[in-house]
């Protein structure tokens, strides 16, 4: 269960720059829940993973994670509990290194890490068999650059990272959204297949409502640094897009201002 | 035919020179490569190297004792660059610059304030092994115990970067958000690189001290230029491709080809101070050619695309 309490935070305080980003918010993810996180242009959504994930600090507020406090741990301490996916491809793989060395980089995501050998024989077996099945053909790369790949099949490759030791949270930021219609139907179809394999608990930030909707057992909206809908269970499954645009006005007080959301 | 002759012995010195040199160009391998760091200390440490073993040398201490102070006198100016850079967040070319600074000073000190260590009368490491194989030319000597340091220091680097640290400081260079991501704590992996890097100058300038039979506290001025720029021309010459042990190689050849390419300017008559400025513009040039192939050979279009890519 990951807990957050009154997590606020705000960038470039006391400046004209002021954006609060997160205020006051309050979340509770069971496990096992698949959650998928709507919102316009700057309601908080990145923010609110980046908080959970370390990489910069909450202004105030508590984040638990089964009864851990991670609000003070460092970003590379938290890692060994989360998966994480980003939205752009780059970010989740090291360019001038093997298929192989970025799986085992991942391989020993919150290990420390000795003078053994980086990578060991009968780890490739693993990797080829993990590989198989995201059924890109990779298995037969092994020791290709990753640079080599192209943005889809390096999102599929983060995702087999984020959960080749099973995290207790899944973070999953827009990975979609810098791939092309096709692939990001692709790599979305992978996420939900390893998700339900695993049971892994998830947040997934999107801008598509009808992924939004069709994915994950509950669904929130975020506005202005705030949770402003949290849908669970049957009313989520019948669930519809105009409802959702509808709930979002009576909600906010404003239409929707996120372009690429109205547009999917 | 007396050109060539002084050209050739030129050379020899050369090659000599350029091993002995090398191991200060894997150094600075590790941060300008692998690290993704321009790292300035190498200007400071590659002089402690120096004035460390000069020192110990001429106090009497062995050789090899005073190679492996120079080597963790290096570490040391390496980790304080490291220190700065990650634990106070100053920029790195600027902590490596305040470090380079600072080593010019604590350099006078370690050298008791004599700007040059003479060591005469003393026998370095170079003397001691001559005395086993008489008969057989300073420079070959040299050379010999250059190749040694480079063959066990390219083996080590080499099993070293395969390890899970070695991958972890790879990475770091690569991806460091990924890094992170995966649980590993930047910070400490570019301290490590830093400190093996430094460590690596300081042992060539304690080598390159104990060669010359002299430390100088001017001795390590324009090293990272020189750095850099054997490291470009073992690029330009052996290619990117291939293993780690074979980069590190062809970073060993580069030192050479650079030494080689200086002994044959100096023999067509360019002063020995206009090298500095010679090795700028080869590393400038050097840096530059990726820029200009673009600019020069790419074609833009006319009309048909509205947007200029922005890469």
């Amino acid at each position: 269960m990951i807990e957050l309490k009154n997590v606020s935070k705000t960038f470039n305080a006391n400046t004209i720059n002021e954006k609060r980003a997160l205020v006051n918010l309050n979340l509770t993810i069971e496990s096992g829940d698949f959650i998928t996180v709507i919102g316009g242009n700057g309601a908080g959504k990145s923010t609110m993973l980046n908080l959970i994930a370390g990489v910069f600090p909450c202004d105030s507020g508590k984040i638990m994670l089964d009864g851990e406090d991670l609000t003070r741990l460092p970003e590379y301490r938290r890692a060994k509990l989360l998966g994480r996916v980003f939205q752009d491809p780059m970010r989740g793989t090291a360019a001038d290194m093997g298929i192989d060395e970025n799986l085992a980089m991942a391989y020993r995501r919150g290990k420390s890490r000795g003078f053994r050998w980086g990578i060991r024989r009968e780890e490739r077996d693993l990797y080829r068999e993990k590989l198989k099945t995201l059924e890109l053909g990779l298995e037969d790369r092994l020791t290709s650059k990753v640079g080599l790949l192209s943005g889809g099949q390096r999102q599929a490759l983060t995702l087999l990272m984020a959960t080749l030791q099973k995290p207790k949270l899944l973070l999953l930021d827009e990975h979609t959204a810098a791939l092309d219609p096709k692939t990001a139907r692709k790599v979305l179809e992978l996420t939900d297949e390893i998700i339900s394999r695993d049971h892994l608990t998830t947040l997934m930030v999107t801008h598509n409502m009808r992924d939004a909707i069709r994915l994950g057992n509950r669904l929130i909206m975020m506005d202005e640094g705030r949770i402003i809908l949290d849908i669970k269970g049957e009313e989520k499954k019948n669930l519809q897009v105009k409802d959702l645009l509808e709930l979002f006005e009576k909600a906010s007080g404003s239409a929707m201002d996120n372009d690429r959301m109205l547009l999917s | 035919m007396e050109f060539i002759q002084s050209l050739l012995a030129a050379m020899q010195d050369a090659v000599a020179q350029g091993v002995l040199w090398s191991i200060m160009t894997l150094g600075v391998y590790i941060t300008f490569r692998v690290l993704d760091f321009a790292d300035l200390t190498v200007d400071g440490s590659f002089a402690t190297g120096g004035i460390i073993s000069a020192m110990l040398v001429s106090h009497s201490v062995s050789p090899m004792l005073a190679l492996l102070a120079a080597l963790l006198g290096g570490m040391l100016c390496g980790f304080v660059t490291g220190f700065l850079h990650t634990k106070l967040e100053i920029p790195g070319i600027l902590a490596s610059i305040l470090t380079m600074i600072a080593l010019y000073s604590i350099n006078l000190r370690i050298s008791n304030f004599a700007s040059n260590v003479p060591l005469l009368g003393v026998s370095t490491i170079f003397d001691q092994f001559g005395s086993v194989l008489k008969g057989v030319g300073s420079n070959v000597i040299s050379l010999i115990i250059g190749l040694l340091f480079v063959v066990v220091i390219i083996s080590v680097l080499y099993w070293f970067f395969g390890t899970e640290m070695g991958s972890s400081i790879r990475a770091t260079g690569d991806n460091e958000y990924m890094v992170r991501a995966l649980g590993v704590n930047t910070n400490t992996m570019k301290i490590i690189g830093l400190v093996l890097s430094n460590g690596l100058v300081g042992l060539s300038g304690a080598l390159v001290a104990q060669n010359q039979h002299f430390g100088d506290v001017g001795m390590g001025t324009g090293t990272i230029v020189i750095g850099l720029a054997s490291v470009i021309i073992g690029e330009v010459l052996m290619g990117h491709r291939f293993s780690f042990a074979y980069k590190l190689a062809s970073v060993v050849v580069g030192s050479i080809i650079y030494r080689v390419m200086i002994a044959v300017v100096l023999q067509l008559g360019l002063k020995s101070s206009d090298l500095k400025l010679l090795t700028a513009l080869l590393v400038a040039i050097a840096l530059s050619i990726p820029v200009m192939k673009r600019k020069l050979f790419t074609k833009v279009k006319p009309a048909e695309s509205e947007e200029e890519p922005n890469d």
